[in-house]
């Protein structure tokens, strides 16, 4: 079946703009890509005299590095731009630097940003590719097709299998990638925070919400816990990261009393000692490192689709119109 | 000079008409309305199938002058208000600096003798610099000419100043409208809290921002014995209080605006930043709920609320853009599709919402067809259809979520204080 889709989307902005067919053929062709990722010569000419651009307005390390190995990986050049978050609001404007960066005669535009849907604003001003690195707390569409690959490859299917996300569901983008990818593809998916960190009106997409960690381990199949970052938003809730851990933190206590094969996912980088332990990141359960691996050739896999894809179209939400 | 309206449908609900007739306008005032005149007069106005009412009111705008003429200016706005049947436009304070003394007063009132080609009615700030602190000069802002008090585009955070304010307005003989959000609940926040808000990732505005000081500044204006005027009401509960405040006859009177009937927070899902206001837009249930009110006179007045803002603030991030948009040639449009075609509201209804309502609030001309009123009047179309494109905007600012809309309902004649402004479409002043 996913061999004979036709991709047609030229940005990918986030999985709520998908259609569960469309998020398999991603998955679909991850996978032939992380073969090549598993070769001695770790590269196919499939984006040779492409150009990718990573624009990055918010310091990131890991999602930039493998943006950028995925599109060296498929012989796209590449050129990575870092703006100041300080001088987003003084400097050029996301669209004119958007339309500078096309003049270039590029393809693709990775970006990341702190505003929520600032890549919408910028795929709807440009015709190169846009790909969404990341955008405030709105989606972070390739964390969760590495996320939903590496469990697919652990268990062999999403559908129907019960998948918790534990942590700050309000200020994650993580989260709400998750959130729409599962569900699109029939997992039964849990959100379980302390109250204030679960953003209103969250089950209206299908979730089942708890304050309850118990409740939220119990019978998972798979959980994929956030980062918590006290530093900023999370210390609405919790004033101290060692509470957190105490009520909600993911032990090795908690996870004996699991599903003896419960797929433990982070996506990264993990606060031990305040999400989750040393010995729960580092143990059997764990698929956190295969999560990075992984990203690779998914991120290959969106970069090769967008970039080649047919009679393009727009993945944008339509403007308000009434005719 | 003398002209003659003829043959159009005449709507005042103030003279309770509302029959085809003919009126006749000699200098600056209405001399007569009855049907078939035959008077002599030096143009004739064919106003066969149109509506004929008393010019347009729009008691709630921003006209950015003095100091962001970049954005709107009495020359820009009050044809932008013409072009939309408005003859009288009251103009909110917060410009740079704000008129929050009777020097600045004296100094606006001066640009719009210059400038304007409609009626402008002055708003003067209810605090200096609209910083919340210190009640303004209101007397002395009256002598000059304002005919109400606002700090619009913020509330009066602290109770204890706005009750002062209220009891100085009391004394002063002015009105005050009453911005309500309360700033720490609203703090950060870019849309309508609620699920959509969630998804899309943004800092919410939750209704109770509004609601909370809508209930604060009616018992605050209980107290004082002062009149108030709610701006811009947005959703279900802050019409639940009004409702409540108007039963127990307070002097209380409310405002909404066209977006707040036509659109809801799921137009926000493009990131559009036309989509971006304040207060926000909201959902299908408070929408209902305000038509409700308008239908039963909860809500008295339909405003504008014009906004203007640039295209390079507006083309930005989500959440970097200003709160707003224009409103004054759109306004009518939207009434005729989303009240009158949809039988909310009947032309006499609309009358008293855009013109009537709006003139006895403010205390100032217009709002009816009465023989020796001012010769204040529009002539609508009521059918004429169009696409609403950024080429055809007047405003200086065109950031308007209605841009591509096909609407219907468009003024054609505009005549202000007995000369004609407006003929044809084509603004003539």
């Amino acid at each position: 079946m996913s061999n004979k889709f036709i991709w047609t989307k030229k940005d990918l902005l986030g999985l709520e703009y998908l259609s569960a067919e469309e998020i398999n053929h991603i998955l679909y062709t991850a996978a032939s890509f992380k073969e090549v990722t598993t070769r001695q010569i770790k590269k196919v000419p499939v984006l040779r005299g492409k150009t990718v651009v990573n624009l990055f307005y918010e310091p990131s390390t890991r999602t930039r590095t493998s943006f950028e190995l995925a599109a060296k990986r498929l012989s796209a050049d590449v050129i990575n731009i870092a703006v100041e978050s300080s001088s987003v609001r003084k400097g050029e404007t996301l669209i004119d630097t958007g339309r500078n960066i096309e003049a270039l005669k590029i393809d693709i535009i990775v970006v990341r940003h702190s505003a929520s849907g600032a890549p919408n604003i910028l795929a709807r001003s440009v015709r190169s590719s846009v790909v969404n690195a990341g955008d405030g707390w709105h989606e972070h569409p390739t964390q969760a097709l590495l996320d939903i690959f590496t469990l697919k490859e652990k268990l062999g299917r999403i559908e129907g299998l019960k998948v918790s996300i534990i942590g700050d569901i309000a200020h994650s983008r993580v989260a709400r990638s998750n959130i729409w990818g599962f569900i699109k593809l029939g997992a039964k998916v849990t959100v379980c925070a302390p109250e204030k960190l679960i953003p209103v009106g969250i089950e209206q997409t299908g979730v089942h919400v708890t304050n309850d960690i118990n409740e939220a381990l119990e019978d998972a199949d798979a959980i994929n816990v956030l980062r918590m970052q006290f530093e900023r938003d999370s210390k609405l809730a919790f004033p101290s990261a060692l509470e957190y851990f105490k009520q909600y933190g993911i032990t090795s206590d908690r996870i004996k009393k699991c599903k003896k094969n419960i797929v433990v996912m982070h996506p990264g980088p993990i606060n031990r000692g305040v999400e989750m332990s040393s010995e729960v990141a580092d143990g059997a359960n764990s698929v956190i490192l295969e999560q990075v691996t992984n990203g690779i050739a998914v991120r290959m896999a969106v970069l090769y689709l967008v970039a080649l894809a047919k009679k393009p179209t727009s993945s944008l939400p339509a403007k308000v119109e009434n005719m | 000079m003398r002209y003659l309206i003829k043959g159009g449908r005449v709507v005042d609900p103030v003279s309770k008409i509302d029959d085809t007739s003919d009126i006749l306008i000699d200098g600056n005032r209405i001399a007569k309305v009855a049907k078939d005149l035959n008077e002599k007069c030096d143009t004739e106005i064919n106003a066969k199938g149109k509506i004929v009412i008393p010019g347009l009111v729009d008691m709630h705008s921003h006209l950015r002058e003095p100091g962001r003429e970049d954005e709107e200016t009495i020359a820009t706005g009050t044809r932008a208000a013409l072009r939309g049947g408005f003859t009288t436009i009251a103009c909110m304070p917060n410009t740079e600096p704000p008129i929050d003394s009777p020097e600045m007063v004296r100094k606006l009132s001066g640009i719009i003798k210059r400038d304007a080609a409609c009626h402008v009615a002055m708003v003067g700030a209810i605090t200096l610099k609209r910083t919340g602190r210190k009640v303004a000069a209101f007397s002395g802002m009256k002598k000059e000419g304002v005919v109400a008090v606002s700090d619009d585009g913020s509330s009066v955070e602290k109770a204890s100043i706005m009750l002062q304010a209220l009891r100085a307005a009391r004394k002063s003989g002015l009105l005050v409208i009453d911005h309500c959000e309360d700033p720490k609940m609203s703090a950060g926040g870019v849309m309508n809290k609620g699920f959509i808000s969630t998804k899309m990732g943004l800092r919410g505005i939750p209704a109770e921002a509004e609601s909370t000081f809508v209930k604060r500044d009616i018992e605050l204006a209980k107290k004082a014995r002062a009149k108030i005027h709610i701006a811009h009401v947005s959703c279900a509960k802050s019409i639940e209080l009004i409702r409540k405040a108007k039963k127990a006859r307070l002097p209380v009177t409310a405002e909404t605006a066209p977006h707040y009937f036509s659109l809801t927070e799921d137009c926000c899902v493009s990131y559009d930043t036309n989509t971006k206001m304040n207060p926000p837009l909201r959902t299908k249930a408070d929408v209902e709920f305000i038509k409700e009110a308008l239908a039963d006179g909860t809500i008295d007045v339909i405003a504008t609320d014009h906004a203007p803002h640039t295209d390079a603030e507006k083309d930005v991030e989500f959440d970097f853009a200003p709160f707003g948009i224009i409103g004054f040639e759109t306004a009518l449009s939207l009434c005729v599709m989303e009240l009158l075609d949809k039988g909310v509201l009947s032309w006499p209804d609309l009358v008293m919402k855009l013109s009537t309502n709006p003139a006895k609030i403010l205390g100032c001309c217009g709002g009816s067809l009465k023989k020796g009123s001012p010769a204040d009047i529009t002539v609508i179309d009521p059918e004429k259809e169009y696409v609403y494109t950024k080429e055809l905007v007047e405003s200086k600012s065109k950031n308007s979520p209605f841009i591509g809309w096909r609407l219907k309902g468009k003024a054609i004649d505009v005549f202000v204080g007995g000369v004609l402004a407006m003929k044809d479409e084509e603004i003539m002043v």
